[in-house]
């Protein structure tokens, strides 16, 4: 497998947070994101890419772009387990529902995070971090519900799916875009509780808590 | 009044980056630098441009790759600090751009100087517990340049760069040449008897926020540039959570604020050396 990655990417992380859960070995090729702008360049859009978005994944000749779908697809073609993305109805539907939000955090406060950090002048980032709070007004109040039910994750269960995942890294990098998560308790508390999973790894932005 | 939220000589007087010369390439560039607009642009003959929000004109050279302003209204600037291996043959010049940080420029330019951070920030790359001990090194000035030196600097690090696939004693030297810009020398992967050199220019937006930019001058043909720049970005990205939890954003130089301990020595130095400059621009003093 081959992954087109670039390191500071939340969405290029998720997938390799679920390879690295799932054993997978893969290839990195690494894209010059910032301040190459290599996503937007002629070969990646013609070869890889016609959104000239990162992530996309390769397997054996199957090319697929799009975070979310790239975790759906790996947790269906290698978790044996089916803790990822379980077979079941309900927790299917309520696992897309998230990954529909994780899009909505992407174009908000990963946004935010691109006009602060990496110059994309361009970006309304008011209006971003506006979006962004109401995203994780939601989020906050779905998490205390769950909290109160003695759950911890998005979606029932006693692990995190891959809509966790989907969610997380926009959420915890989110005060890199100007958005401090002081007032959502519940949300730093699943921030929190993700970290601390045995096969956490992080990335520039999110630490390992081992450290 | 230009706008400019400062009259501190040591940021108006001073060459202070606005970002790669690349930035004016296709028409005139906007962008903050000290609390207030600035635009650039080459005119009909190619000459660089600068003017302040109010339209006064400002000091600017296109150097090392980058756009230097001084915002002074003095007559005549001071020269640019000296960087001889910008122009050495055999080095490699990749430049990684810039990352916003909200932080005070003085905290980053801290950062840059330290190696105590190593094991714990950029575990597995420039450090690794239980290998934490900073040994002595020699800091002195530059009494003619105005320049801060720490030399005989050395630390175990098991991915030193993007290179390295084994452990090493990496030796560094750094070297401060204005409040907001440093450098940084360690050993070369592919030649060891060399040295690497990284720049450090800080673009101050305003006293809390900045765009930290790094250019690097390699002994290093096998890596490629988005190598090179990934490998930087993700040691930048590391450090980048802990510059912004850092309270008071602002550096103290007030003493009794925070402890430094005997491998700060190379921080002592500098806060000393701003303390002498009489710096408020970013600080706390």
């Amino acid at each position: 497998m081959k992954l087109y990655d670039y390191e500071l990417s939340g969405n290029c992380w998720k997938v390799r947070y679920l390879l690295n859960a799932l054993g997978q070995a893969c290839e990195r090729h690494p894209i010059n994101f910032h301040p190459g702008r290599e996503h937007k360049s002629a070969w990646f859009i013609e070869q890889v890419n016609p959104l000239g978005q990162i992530p996309v994944l390769e397997d054996g000749g199957f090319l697929l772009r799009d975070a979310q779908a790239i975790l759906v697809y790996l947790a269906s073609a290698y978790d044996a387990s089916g803790r990822w993305y379980p077979a079941n109805a309900r927790a299917r539907g309520d696992i897309q529902l998230w990954l529909a939000m994780a899009e909505d955090i992407t174009r908000s406060a990963s946004a935010a995070r691109l006009h602060d950090g990496f110059g994309f002048v361009h970006i309304d980032v008011q209006a971003a971090r506006r979006s962004a709070r109401a995203l994780f007004r939601q989020l906050d109040d779905h998490l205390a519900e769950q909290q109160v039910q003695g759950r911890r994750w998005l979606v029932a269960g006693e692990q995190s799916t891959i809509a966790d995942l989907a969610c997380f890294p926009y959420v915890a990098l989110a005060p890199e875009g100007g958005i401090p998560l002081d007032e959502w308790p519940a949300l730093r508390h699943w921030v929190w509780d993700f970290r601390h999973q045995p096969e956490f790894i992080g990335m520039p932005g999110i630490l390992t808590p081992a450290l | 009044m230009s706008g400019f939220n400062t009259i501190d000589p040591n940021m108006l007087d001073d060459w202070l980056t606005v970002g790669p010369a690349t930035r004016v390439d296709h028409g005139a560039y906007e962008t903050k630098l000290l609390g207030s607009r600035v635009r650039l642009w080459r005119d009909d003959a190619g000459q660089l441009q600068a003017r302040a929000a109010d339209g006064r004109a400002l000091q600017v050279q296109q150097r090392y790759g980058y756009l230097w302003i001084c915002a002074s209204e003095g007559a005549q600037p001071k020269p640019l600090f000296d960087f001889p291996e910008f122009d050495e043959p055999g080095r490699r010049i990749v430049d990684c751009d810039g990352i916003g940080v909200n932080v005070s420029g003085l905290r980053m330019v801290e950062n840059f100087l330290d190696m105590a951070h190593f094991p714990y920030v950029h575990s597995h790359y420039l450090g690794e517990v239980p290998h934490t001990e900073v040994a002595p090194y020699q800091v002195s000035i530059d009494e003619e340049a105005d320049e801060i030196w720490a030399t005989e600097c050395r630390f175990y690090q098991p991915r030193t760069s993007g290179s390295a696939t084994e452990g090493v004693e990496a030796h560094y030297r750094y070297r401060v040449m204005q409040p907001m810009t440093a450098m940084l020398y360690k050993t070369s992967v592919p030649r060891p008897g060399a040295q690497d050199a990284i720049g450090l220019f800080v673009q101050p937006v305003d006293e809390e926020h900045i765009i930290a930019y790094c250019l690097l001058a390699y002994f290093e043909d096998t890596l490629s540039d988005t190598e090179l720049i990934a490998f930087q970005h993700t040691i930048f990205g590391q450090d980048k959570p802990i510059l912004e939890n850092q309270r008071p954003k602002k550096m103290p130089l007030v003493a009794g604020y925070e402890t430094p301990t005997r491998c700060d020595a190379m921080s002592g130095a500098y806060r000393r050396w701003l303390k002498k400059r009489g710096i408020s621009y970013g600080a706390i003093s």
